[in-house]
């Protein structure tokens, strides 16, 4: 049943889960270090391992906070914007698009700056060319773009192949760990924590009218939602976030699609509850994998996107096989 | 003499540059019940849609309470009528009280939640249906009839001055049929215009006052279902011959 109170106990449950993946992933690494010591760096007291935690761990985790919290929420979106539970941040061809634009850039050896440059533009340029091509006759039903969209992303894939193929030995590592998810490279936490933050402002006052989208746009018109503009409004929204992660920490797979779906069978479909529980849940579970990532086989390093496919897939199917018929 | 929940002034209608209702005016005041007749795509839903504002017409404007519907912001739209469409299928899990839930949507403010009044409503509207027990069933367990009915409760939440109804008896059998049917003939005395489309015309002849004909080529007849609904009429109509049987206050008309 909808409800204030459960929702709020239910999104106090989900910060404290936020808060203790962020408390692991400042103390796990090959330096441990108590949570005494990481409270009084964080607070500002200093500690002999303030450096440490302020400046390498703190941001790594803040970004993959933020990119698994748009991740979920992007996810959540494009589900309901397609109706179809099997959609993902990346099933219209944006991380493609991004992913093309890092390939290049680091085929050309762009400094890290210039790659996330190029995989933003790709990323944008997916979008808008998926958005054009299936807006084409005003009429872009949700089949259209969603082909367009599985067509843009072949495309994509099909160039990344091909850079690959022709990229030098010694950069195929980078290539491949930005391909798969990879948290090391993002210096710049904030962008993304800022983006996360005006995406979710920005969509929480529309939630109860998506509730009404998920169930046909007919319906949602006829109950007074003005669809034509909240779709378009969505479509940018989950385009932008998607964007903004993938640009960050490279195409993290699996959190977009699994989070919202694993919430939708513990809380319910009511996007009101949905959206917010998303972002605290995959920005959890961004930052569980990848503190796994980073100590499992320490000093070697896995690609983050590897991670949370391992911790999701046994989850959702354990979640899965307990739901109720 | 107040004003009339619907009006449309020289209403056209089209579907694929072919013109289903051309030039139509038509009025339906509160307490009124107006079926629409016609032959499988004559265009019934299609200007159903439209007087429901979810369509553009392709000329001449829909009033609804006195106001151009065109311009009218969706959850006015939505508080002034509700609009029954043919069945749809839910990609998404849901209860049946959410669904039903979902009608008061245009009541809520931006931030608001559904309260214990509206939760109230919603319970009411489905025992209305005979879906009273069921509330928590997931909407994917229920039957097509079921899910029709649930359909026409969270209309009922909705509580709007005027109702649009397409088909709303399919999927129906006879019992739920009837008790629909008398359920909007309460609506309709307690002040609700309703707009149904029906198939069968006698269903039409015995619960609505006004019934309006769709010939499929921009031609559309309407009139009190005493003149309109007799068997020369309907055998154009429909293209098939058929007979008048009057009983009491029943008219019934069987093929040839």
């Amino acid at each position: 049943m909808p409800n204030r109170r459960r929702a709020f106990l239910i999104l106090t449950g989900l910060g404290l889960l936020a808060a203790l993946s962020l408390g692991l992933a400042l103390m796990a690494g090959s330096l441990r270090v108590s949570g005494g010591e990481v409270l009084a760096a964080v607070v500002g007291r200093g500690g002999s391992a303030a450096d440490i935690v302020l400046q390498l761990r703190l941001p790594r985790a803040l970004a993959g906070f933020a990119c698994g919290g748009l991740l979920a929420l992007a996810g959540a979106l494009m589900q309901v914007l397609l109706r179809n539970p099997l959609a993902d941040p990346y099933v219209l061809g944006i991380s493609g698009g991004a992913g093309v634009g890092a390939m290049f850039a680091m085929l050309l050896g762009l400094p890290a700056f210039g790659v996330d440059g190029l995989a933003f533009a790709g990323a944008l340029t997916a979008m808008l060319l998926v958005f054009g091509l299936a807006h084409g006759d005003a009429s872009w039903t949700q089949t259209r773009l969603l082909l367009t969209g599985v067509i843009v992303a072949a495309g994509c894939g099909a160039l990344i192949a091909l850079m690959l193929t022709v990229a030098e030995e010694y950069k195929l590592r980078g290539m491949l760990f930005w391909l798969m998810g990879d948290l090391g490279q993002s210096g710049r936490w904030w962008p993304a924590l800022a983006a996360l933050g005006f995406a979710l402002l920005l969509c929480m006052p529309f939630a109860r009218e998506l509730n009404l989208m998920t169930r046909g746009l007919m319906q949602a018109q006829a109950l007074g939602v003005a669809v034509g503009r909240l779709r378009y409004v969505i479509y940018l929204l989950a385009s932008l976030a998607t964007a903004v992660s993938v640009t960050t920490a490279g195409s993290v797979g699996f959190v977009g699609l699994v989070v919202p779906h694993l919430l939708r069978i513990a809380v319910g479909n009511d996007q009101r509850l949905l959206l917010p529980a998303s972002v605290l849940a995959g920005g959890s579970l961004l930052v569980f994998a990848d503190t796994l990532a980073r100590t499992l086989i320490a000093p070697q390093q896995l690609p983050v996107g590897v991670l949370t496919a391992l911790i999701g897939v046994p989850l959702f199917l354990f979640l899965l096989s307990r739901q109720p018929k | 003499m107040s004003r009339p929940l619907l009006e449309t002034r020289q209403l056209i209608v089209d579907i694929a540059g072919q013109k289903l209702v051309d030039r139509l005016d038509l009025s339906v005041a509160g307490g009124e019940r107006m079926a629409i007749l016609g032959r499988n795509g004559a265009g019934k839903s299609t200007l159903l849609s439209t007087l429901a504002g979810l369509r553009r017409p392709a000329g001449g404007t829909i009033l609804l309470d006195g106001d151009d519907a065109a311009a009218l912001p969706p959850r006015q739209a939505a508080l002034r009528r509700a609009w029954l469409g043919q069945f749809q299928a839910d990609p998404f899990a849901s209860s049946v009280l959410e669904t039903a839930l979902t009608g008061r949507h245009p009541h809520l403010g931006r931030w608001g939640w559904e309260s214990a009044h509206d939760i109230e409503l919603a319970r009411r509207a489905l025992g209305a249906v005979g879906l009273d027990g069921l509330e928590e069933r997931r909407i994917h367990t229920l039957s097509g009839g079921e899910r029709q009915r649930l359909a026409i409760s969270t209309l009922l939440t909705q509580a709007p001055p005027l109702y649009l109804l397409d088909e709303p008896l399919s999927h129906l059998d006879l019992n739920h049929q009837m008790a629909v049917l008398e359920l909007f003939a309460d609506a309709a005395r307690a002040g609700a215009g309703i707009v149904m489309v029906l198939h069968d015309p006698a269903l039409a002849y015995r619960f609505c006052n006004h019934a309006l004909l769709l010939h499929g080529d921009g031609r559309t007849e309407s009139g009190a279902v005493d003149a309109i609904l007799t068997a020369p009429v309907l055998s154009e109509l429909y293209g098939y011959r058929l007979r008048q049987i009057d009983d009491g206050g029943c008219r019934c008309f069987i093929p040839d």
